[in-house]
């Protein structure tokens, strides 16, 4: 497409400078233009056809100035002359990233987590205020939603949970067999398994699980409503989005955590006894006999107990983060993670406000 | 640039042969024919339901009829390897309906996507080709830094048109490119693309319902009705036809309004 012999100094041009034409042999033809004496004399009459692209390679080509010899078309010399005109006024470009710019950052993270706390308490004061609404309107219940959501984060939620389960049962106890064969005190694996699983990791494994499956969803749905306007269609027909949305999510979780933490609790002990029976010979009987004995029933209650307060504290994040996203992906992508950390984090915190505060029940001497 | 000399003259841009598309049991289309040749402007036009939108998305690629074959330039869309078959999808650009803007980039970045992926133009090439299309379709220098969630309706569209043209097509395919726009954005915006056509020597497919967009920039209008094109001829001629769909589709009240604006047209 070039063709400039020795010692002549015309360069020639000839073909199709277009993308398409271009893209194959871009690289000899960059070569070839930037090879060309700055003098030179061009010749872009045998051109046929080009396109923007053709011209910023060729303006480019030429140092960004007109060659002082240049014969070309008048339809080409236009392509060239509008491209050049606006190669003239570039873009500006995105401010680059400062000292001040960190301290602003550092201060929209502070300003952020108080904007954070702020909304929350709204958003739980609002679902108060709900509530209180809908005891003196029974009839307004969102009884439907709240079904569909229970089906949902519960039922659905129930194989996974059982899987969890019965494989973190046998795991732990499976290794608790070892230690305890050496000291040969096989049966306070029941101990072990009982408190452990009943108190401490039944809830918490819920919670984890159930805050990645379902709190993530919850997040995505109303983030996803919110960029297609689905929330502001409904405030517009006059109806309480926290009423409506909010709430049948609380709700739904606060029944299912619980029975999910039994269901999942269960599990982890069949897993554990199954261990405990191929690893200690210990008899399912023997197991089932022990475990009431050993586990005060004060524990089970701590433990729906965990359930009911994860799976509000779980919902309400989810939903606080959801209502947040701005209308592009990139923010749906941060919420939802941010709302399964959070709630991740939150949980293990409230455990421990837990831990301490029933420190003096249902433990065993 | 409108005097180059055609190199496919004898190829058609697009061509599409005998085309069913069933889904379920509801056939879509039955037996479908069109043939559009270099630097025609063509509207589809066709009742609601009548699988406007799903005849573009078959010559986009994006599904598959049942049966016949979509041909671009020439090689049937699905023919070639991988690379044959990218190289064919970059020789056409698309303006969807919403714009289908990245969210997550700014508008720089939008019209720019196409030319970084394709990994053969400088940054500095690709800033000036992005200033350069954006300057086409009317867009300020200002606004390349902002992001789609801050665009106007009419901005979106013209962002999409300029992210459409990043990698100079041959084909431009535009989804109701003027829906959702007031009268005066919509007629702006049709100027605007029959100026790219003048300059350009694009070949132009446009689905539209808008009777006014039609009349401003069709060379060919193409009747989708009865799960095939009925009639494929400019507009004069299509609105003399005698069939319920045109006497439906042109005899409106808005209709009749937007024909007596355009009526230099159709002399």
């Amino acid at each position: 497409m070039v063709c400039s012999g020795p010692g002549t100094s015309t360069v020639t041009l000839y073909g199709e400078w277009t993308l398409r034409r271009l893209q194959p042999e871009l690289k000899h033809l960059r070569a070839q233009l930037d090879a060309q004496d700055q003098n030179a004399a061009w010749d872009l009459r045998n051109v046929q056809r080009l396109d923007s692209f053709g011209a910023a390679l060729l303006w480019h080509g030429w140092g960004r100035r007109w060659p002082e010899r240049l014969e070309i078309g008048e339809a080409l010399r236009g392509v060239i002359v509008r491209f050049a005109d606006s190669a003239r006024q570039p873009l500006p470009s995105a401010p680059g990233y400062t000292a001040g710019d960190a301290l602003v950052g550092l201060g929209r993270v502070a300003f952020g987590f108080f904007a954070h706390g702020l909304d929350f308490v709204r958003l739980l004061g609002q679902l108060v205020l709900d509530m209180l609404y809908l005891l003196l309107h029974p009839r307004e219940w969102p009884l439907k939603e709240t079904s569909a959501n229970l089906f949902k984060v519960g039922v659905k939620a129930m194989p996974v949970a059982a899987l969890v389960g019965f494989l973190i049962g046998v795991v732990l106890s499976y290794l608790s067999a070892l230690q305890l064969k050496a000291f040969g005190a096989d049966i306070f694996i029941v101990h072990i398994l009982g408190l452990g699983i009943i108190r401490e990791l039944g809830p918490v494994l819920v919670s984890v699980l159930v805050a990645g499956r379902s709190g993530s969803a919850m997040t995505a749905q109303l983030g996803v409503m919110r960029v297609t306007e689905e929330i502001d269609a409904l405030s517009a027909m006059g109806i309480s989005r926290t009423q409506r949305l909010v709430l049948p999510k609380v709700l739904a979780l606060s029944l299912a955590m619980p029975l999910l933490v039994l269901w999942t609790s269960l599990m982890a002990l069949l897993g554990g006894m199954v261990s405990a029976w191929l690893q200690l010979d210990l008899s399912f009987a023997y197991f089932i006999d022990t475990l009431p004995r050993v586990v005060p029933i004060a524990n089970l209650y701590i433990a729906l107990a965990k359930g009911v307060v994860f799976g509000v504290l779980i919902a309400l994040i989810a939903c606080h983060f959801g209502l947040r996203v701005q209308p592009n992906t990139e923010s749906l992508s941060t919420h939802t993670t941010a709302s399964v950390v959070t709630a991740i984090t939150m949980v293990i915190l409230v455990d421990a406000v837990f831990a301490i505060a029933t420190r003096s029940i249902g433990l065993p001497g | 640039m409108s005097a180059h000399v055609p190199t496919t003259a004898t190829v058609p841009v697009l061509e599409l042969r005998d085309i069913v598309t069933c889904f379920g049991r509801n056939r879509v289309h039955d037996g479908l024919n069109l043939r559009v040749e270099q630097g025609e402007m063509v509207a589809l036009v066709g009742g609601s339901g009548s699988g406007k939108t799903t005849l573009l998305r078959h010559i986009i690629g994006l599904t598959r009829p049942s049966a016949g074959t979509v041909a671009l330039f020439g090689e049937p869309l699905f023919d070639g390897g991988l690379k044959a078959q990218r190289a064919r999808r970059r020789r056409f650009g698309v303006l969807f309906q919403q714009g289908a803007l990245f969210s997550a980039l700014n508008v720089a970045q939008n019209i720019g996507f196409p030319l970084c992926e394709l990994g053969v133009a400088s940054e500095a090439e690709i800033s000036e080709l992005v200033a350069l299309k954006m300057h086409m379709v009317g867009l300020e220098p200002e606004h390349a830094l902002l992001m789609p969630a801050e665009l106007s309706g009419g901005m979106v569209k013209r962002v999409a048109l300029a992210r459409a043209l990043a990698l100079e097509p041959e084909l431009l395919l535009l989804d109701e490119p003027t829906a959702g726009l007031d009268p005066e954005r919509s007629s702006a915006f049709v100027a605007l693309i029959r100026t790219l056509h003048a300059t350009l020597g694009l070949t132009v497919v446009l689905v539209t319902h808008d009777i006014d967009t039609l009349a401003a920039l069709s060379s060919k209008v193409a009747v989708l009705a009865e799960r095939r094109i009925i009639s494929y001829a400019p507009l004069a001629d299509t609105i003399g036809l005698d069939h319920p769909f045109i006497h439906h589709f042109f005899a409106g009240e808005q209709g009749a309004r937007a024909l007596g604006r355009h009526r230099e047209v159709l002399r």
